[in-house]
């Protein structure tokens, strides 16, 4: 084969593995600097960018967790566990509905479920507030858990309901003979099936609920209801000039996600592109 | 009788999605219509209407457009990079034979993607900052030190270095699902590309481009409503400024209702954002249905 590509193949594979090798470096050293710079001081950061710490001590990441990290990281955690567990059962609960059980106006409810998927929470974010002050849960952890959930439900249920829809129907009748209700079909039989998609879902919606902003920017204010990504500019605010305690607590901040991303990366490509491609 | 009953009984098992959605979806988004037409104090508490006269300020509000002239520019560069950028780059690493080096470099890109735009964007607030980012410090150590500045600080340079991140962000995301959409193409098709002794130029032109031609489509249209939807990036980086020279209508939007007390003025931008987002949807869900019948 490679004979075949003959003087110019060869250089034109030279150039594109240059090309791949080359933004491969691009995307990672940045991150990597940022590792690096929550281990500098500030006299460190602010010399040569490109060096390497002195002493690697994890004094900044101290400082960081002791600085509001530990309470943002908490109500980040917080806040993704409860609305991932509410937002996957609420769309496979209605996956189910949609899929399984002959109910009226199903393609009327179908449509209404997933149109939320079109409309960008921007526009809705005026009212919102008012809504929210009025109800009493402004800056509260529950605004937070509440539009998670609404505003990720639509997204989920589509990705749960696609699946739903490919499960073989003798499932249902095997289910009915074995003189199982709509409850324990749902519970003992569909959504053991439907592990696979609940697994991307849940990795997905953790994605979502552990880097969202605007709505936590918006509805929150103070270290014991804010997240971590809304915490990391504060840290940033009050603590800018100890830049190297900052770069500590976004470390701290991403860490989880991409090692998250590693993990679960099958299910999470699959999740996508089964999101995207439908 | 028992049936009819029967049957709405399965509606329990939509109502909390439905009412999830209709109470904090859809009843906002019909509420922001009214309040577009307010003049609305937050702190006095004192409404006012006004008609559409908040969409007549829109017009003649310089910042209104430069701010809509930013998503656009968003949008643009956003096509170039993560719709065709990314495409190119999914099928140059579909091209590599090694599975363990195709996996290793999708994964490598999408990184970014996987960490918070807080994070990604204070990252690039010191990588351009003056004194100790990395930029200008790059650019003095090949000799192009002169070239140096302030990316974030300038008007003439804010909202492209702000893009420039965006893109650092997000190509590995669509290159991802690009790389998907390839890997889906049966490998019959490019076997008889190669007994025809065809290029890899021309395998890409002729093969791979018409049909991975509808998730083109539906990233293009994905592309151009997240550019309209920017917030988290400019409002960590440069909150609007210098000058709203980095204003976008997310920012702006948030500006004028939750700094400048003006919630009305805020809602009719909120209106022009969902006129934007369903038209692309529209055109989504079209794009979509027209692939539906060719298959």
């Amino acid at each position: 084969m490679v004979s075949r590509l003959g003087f110019l193949g060869v250089i034109a594979r030279l150039f594109m593995w240059a090309f791949l090798l080359g933004l491969a470096v691009v995307v990672l050293y940045p991150l990597l600097w940022m590792a690096l710079n929550g281990f500098k001081t500030n006299a460190e950061l602010f010399g040569n960018p490109f060096a390497l710490p002195v002493d690697w001590s994890f004094d900044n990441y101290r400082k960081a967790w002791n600085r509001g990290v530990s309470d943002y990281l908490t109500t980040s955690v917080l806040v993704t566990v409860t609305s991932t567990v509410a937002t996957v059962f609420v769309s496979a609960w209605a996956a189910y509905g949609l899929t399984r059980v002959n109910i009226p106006l199903n393609k009327v409810i179908t449509a209404v479920i997933l149109g939320g998927l079109m409309l960008a929470p921007t526009v809705a974010l005026v009212p919102l507030v008012k809504m929210f002050q009025a109800m009493g849960l402004y800056n509260s952890f529950w605004a937070l858990l509440i539009l998670y959930t609404a505003f990720r439900v639509p997204f989920t249920t589509f990705l749960i309901r696609a699946y739903m829809l490919d499960l073989p129907r003798e499932v249902d009748e095997a289910a009915d003979v074995d003189g199982a209700g709509r409850w324990t079909a749902f519970w003992r039989i569909i959504l053991p099936m439907c592990k696979p998609i609940i697994t991307s879902t849940v990795l997905l919606h953790i994605l979502f609920a552990w880097n969202e902003y605007l709505f936590a920017m918006v509805f929150t204010s103070g270290s014991g209801v804010q997240t971590l990504p809304v915490g990391l500019t504060s840290l940033m605010s009050k603590h800018g000039t100890e830049f190297p305690v900052v770069f500590a607590g976004m470390v701290i901040a991403a860490v989880p996600v991409v090692a998250l991303f590693f993990f679960g990366q099958r299910y999470i490509v699959k999740g996508l592109a089964d999101g995207i491609g439908k | 009788m028992r049936t009819i009953f029967h049957r709405a009984l399965g509606l329990a098992w939509v109502i909390p999605a439905l009412a999830l959605v209709g109470v904090f979806v859809y009843l906002p988004l019909v509420q922001n219509f009214g309040f577009s037409t307010l003049k609305w104090d937050i702190y006095s508490g004192s409404q006012e209407y006004i008609g559409l006269e908040n969409y007549r300020k829109l017009l003649d509000d310089p910042v209104f457009w430069s701010s809509f002239g930013n998503n656009l520019l968003y949008a643009v560069v956003s096509i170039v990079f993560q719709v065709f950028g990314a495409l190119l780059l999914a099928a140059l690493i579909e091209s590599i034979r090694s599975e363990r080096w195709r996996r290793g470099l999708r994964a490598v890109y999408f990184i970014p993607s996987a960490i918070s735009l807080t994070v990604a964007g204070l990252l690039f607030y010191f990588i351009y900052e003056p004194n100790l980012g990395l930029l200008n410090h790059a650019l003095e150590a090949v000799g192009l030190g002169q070239f140096g500045q302030s990316w974030l600080g300038q008007e003439s340079t804010a909202m492209f270095a702000i893009i420039a991140m965006s893109q650092w962000q997000g190509f590995g995301y669509s290159t991802l699902l690009f790389a998907v959409a390839i890997q889906r193409i049966p490998s019959e098709i490019y076997g008889a590309a190669a007994i025809d002794g065809t290029g890899p130029v021309r395998r890409f032109v002729h093969v791979t481009l018409p049909l991975v031609r509808e998730m083109t489509g539906l990233m293009t249209m994905v592309t151009i409503s997240g550019a309209f939807q920017v917030f988290n990036e400019v409002m960590v980086m440069t909150s609007g400024g210098p000058d709203n020279s980095t204003q976008v209508l997310g920012t702006w939007l948030y500006r004028s209702g939750f700094v400048r007390n003006n919630f009305g003025y805020a809602a009719a931008i909120a209106t022009v954002l969902f006129v934007i987002t369903l038209g692309v949807a529209m055109a989504q869900l079209w794009v979509t249905r027209r692939r539906r019948v060719e298959w």
